[in-house]
């Protein structure tokens, strides 16, 4: 069923000829109640197994340590900066995991559950933060961009790599190709965002476009970017928009599943709007309350999103204490590991600065390479010391 | 050899750019059915359909952004910005996400754009229309940047950044465009002068006129003013189209200057700031004892584009390059 998020039932409005369009309510998706309690939505029937949803259940829990690892790694000056994912692993995990590895993510730099899912090691999303590398995995294989840090910049290019999966032919009911892009409320107010809306609609590109409310960019809550819920501003780009719940794992898993599939038939761009929460703040370098009421995060606590797939598993008799506790180690290891190994991770070597900017030979560049490497060896000829 | 226009010998280059590779395409704003506002796709469209010669939304960002993505699927997009003004929107996309993929990648992407951009005033147009915005790119680390001045460097050089897997931002000398010259269509590109090399275009032994895009014509007709009985009498000039903005070829500058020992540079954009400031730092640097005057600079000013009816003014003509060249030789 169709519910608002007060958690009254509605009808969806009917656009009537001659009269100006109905905007239809909030309405949220939802298949898992923050309580725990699963209900069913006609439009999203659910094809997922017990094993598959304490598989999520792991997914969430792992991702929420690695989370919690790298904001103890800033303060301890490990990393330079953290963009926590507190009050989001749903979103990311739930989308995540309705990928097909074929389709194709661009990320924002707080997608580290998504990463997750796309089998990235959590170490190479560090070396960004601690300012080892601008992001060191490898995009293709993962079919996961690398992370983009201005706001929206990335929609555009996920717009374009679908454009060329339909030049490609691969827009295919079965196999089929579909690209997911990530952003918040916040990106919506950029020129980007709106162009790739434009561009997704007039050449029905097989993109999704997913967006984490979180309710805040930086200080600036949702008021200051928009005057209707976001996942309404799709109707007048031409294409579908629709709001989840963005703290119920199994209806982000079942809303993406839906709009990728959507893509992979040809129907075209849908906006999803996960109605979520930034728990934390913006970065490590933030600090909430300055502007935000402790009330609020309190609220929002109420709605986290693993307490409810675990009441729900356990109550239904789908996983034992046995399970969570098994869970909980393999995050207490995995966090050590990620703890181990970001402390170990060597700094590149200086000439590493000179690499990369061109396929070919670039001979101003070269020349201050060959200068700067004189320069160091003078150091190198008194002290030893080694680029 | 054929006679070309150089909006035709780039319609050509183009032409068989999209014969040669598959994967090349052309976008933006009119390149299409219109065939661009200056004709330069004239015809493609009709030729290679409508997923090659792609009609975008009137958005800049929009087309070098989804040119992105499109080059990271594995596709050669030729964008076009419409006017030189125009290419501001887009900055961004070229600036920050173009020009910086294949150093964040650790070298695991690059993106094999082209950004043509018809280039420079005196066509008597409104403002954002006559700008020479290069140095914005050239300053930009990751980015290839050059300008063709002719018809037989326009149908070369549009294949060979095609062709270049770094992505190369393309200026195109827009009061240029319906020049004619000699154009061999079926010499090898492999045969041609790399794009990032500097061409003497005329030689001369006692200044170097360095120049490019639609100043190398005025730069010659100046050169040749002087070696008749014109204003700058008796001096000869030798004129090097730079062809490459970035990289500029410092080997071709430097053996030109070595020899003249005066060293001029030439540009619509402004002085300030400018090509020509790094150059005459390069030169001063690695040239100063061959040096027998300060390297000169002549260009725009630090004004904004004025109204056309005072273009004449703003952009270097003859009689403004051969007083530059007079005063090294006050010296």
């Amino acid at each position: 069923m169709t519910v608002e998020p007060g958690g009254a039932t509605t009808a969806a409005p009917v656009n009537q000829p001659g009269q100006p369009p109905v905007d239809p309510p909030s309405q949220l998706i939802q298949l898992l109640t923050p309580e725990g309690e699963r209900i069913d939505h006609p439009d999203y029937p659910l094809d997922l197994t017990s094993a598959a949803i304490r598989d999520m259940y792991r997914d969430l829990v792992l991702v929420r340590r690695i989370d919690t690892e790298a904001i103890a790694l800033q303060r301890q000056g490990e990393l330079g900066i953290w963009a926590s994912l507190l009050g989001q692993e749903a979103a990311q995990i739930g989308s995540g995991r309705a990928l097909s590895p074929q389709d194709m993510v661009f990320p924002t730099y707080r997608e580290h559950g998504v990463a997750w899912c796309r089998g990235i090691d959590p170490v190479k999303l560090l070396e960004l933060y601690r300012g080892v590398s601008h992001g060191g995995w490898a995009p293709e294989e993962h079919k996961f961009h690398l992370y983009t840090i201005v706001i929206g910049a990335q929609t555009l290019h996920a717009t374009g790599y679908a454009m060329g999966i339909q030049r490609d032919g691969a827009v295919d009911p079965d196999n089929g190709e579909a690209v997911i892009a990530y952003f918040g409320d916040g990106a919506t107010s950029q020129g980007d965002v709106n162009e790739a809306f434009v561009w997704a609609s007039v050449f029905n590109a097989p993109v999704v476009f997913f967006c984490q409310n979180n309710q805040w960019a930086i200080s600036e809550p949702l008021e200051k970017q928009s005057r209707i819920p976001l996942y309404q501003r799709a109707r007048g780009f031409g294409f579908p928009g629709l709001r989840v719940d963005g703290n119920d794992v199994l209806a982000c898993y079942a809303v993406t599943k839906k709009a990728l599939a959507a893509a992979r038939e040809g129907q075209g761009p849908t906006l999803i709007e996960a109605f979520t929460y930034r728990m934390g703040a913006h970065t490590t370098t933030d600090d909430p309350t300055r502007y935000r009421l402790a009330s609020e995060l309190e609220m929002w606590k109420l709605k986290d999103p693993i307490e409810r797939v675990r009441v729900y598993l356990a109550r239904t008799g789908q996983a034992d204490n046995d399970f969570f506790a098994a869970i909980d180690e393999e995050a207490r290891k995995l966090g050590a590991g990620v703890r181990e190994a970001c402390r170990n991770m060597p700094d590149p070597p200086p000439m590493a600065i000179f690499e990369n900017v061109y396929t070919q030979p670039n001979a101003i560049l070269q020349a201050e390479r060959d200068q700067y490497a004189a320069y160091l060896d003078t150091f190198e000829a008194e002290e030893g010391a080694s680029r | 050899m054929t006679t070309l226009t150089v909006s035709k010998a780039l319609n050509e280059g183009l032409r068989k750019a999209l014969e040669d590779d598959p994967k090349v395409l052309i976008m933006g704003e009119d390149v299409g059915k219109l065939g661009g506002v200056f004709r330069v796709t004239d015809g493609l469209q009709k030729d290679f359909g409508e997923a090659r010669l792609i009609d975008t939304p009137l958005a800049e960002s929009g087309i070098i952004g989804t040119a992105i993505g499109l080059a990271l699927r594995g596709y050669r997009p030729v964008c076009e910005i419409q006017f030189d003004g125009f290419v501001f929107p887009a900055v961004d996309q070229i600036v920050s996400q173009l020009a910086k993929m294949r150093y964040r990648s650790l070298g695991k992407l690059s993106l094999p754009v082209v950004i043509r951009i018809p280039c420079g005033g005196g066509i008597g147009a409104v403002e954002h229309h006559s700008e020479s915005p290069e140095i914005i790119f050239a300053h930009t680390a990751g980015l290839r940047v050059v300008a063709c001045a002719d018809a037989a460097d326009a149908f070369t050089m549009i294949q060979q950044a095609i062709r270049s897997d770094d992505p190369v931002v393309f200026f195109e000398p827009k009061r240029r465009y319906w020049d004619k010259g000699e154009v061999d269509t079926a010499a090898d590109l492999a045969d041609a002068l790399p794009m990032d090399r500097a061409r003497v275009v005329l030689e001369g032994t006692d200044v170097t006129l360095l120049t490019y895009g639609p100043l190398v014509r005025t730069s010659l007709e100046a050169a040749l003013a002087a070696r008749d009985d014109g204003p700058g009498n008796g001096h000869s000039i030798e004129v090097v189209d730079l062809r490459s903005l970035s990289p500029v070829d410092e080997e071709t500058i430097f053996a030109s200057v070595r020899r003249t020992g005066r060293c001029v540079v030439a540009h619509e954009a402004p002085v300030y700031a400018g090509l020509g400031a790094e150059i005459a730092a390069r030169v001063t640097e690695r040239c100063f004892y061959h040096l027998e005057a300060p390297v000169l600079r002549v260009g725009g000013f630090a004004t904004p584009y004025p109204p056309s009816r005072l273009e004449d003014h703003y952009l270097p003509d003859l009689d403004r390059i051969l007083d530059a060249v007079d005063r090294t030789f006050g010296y």
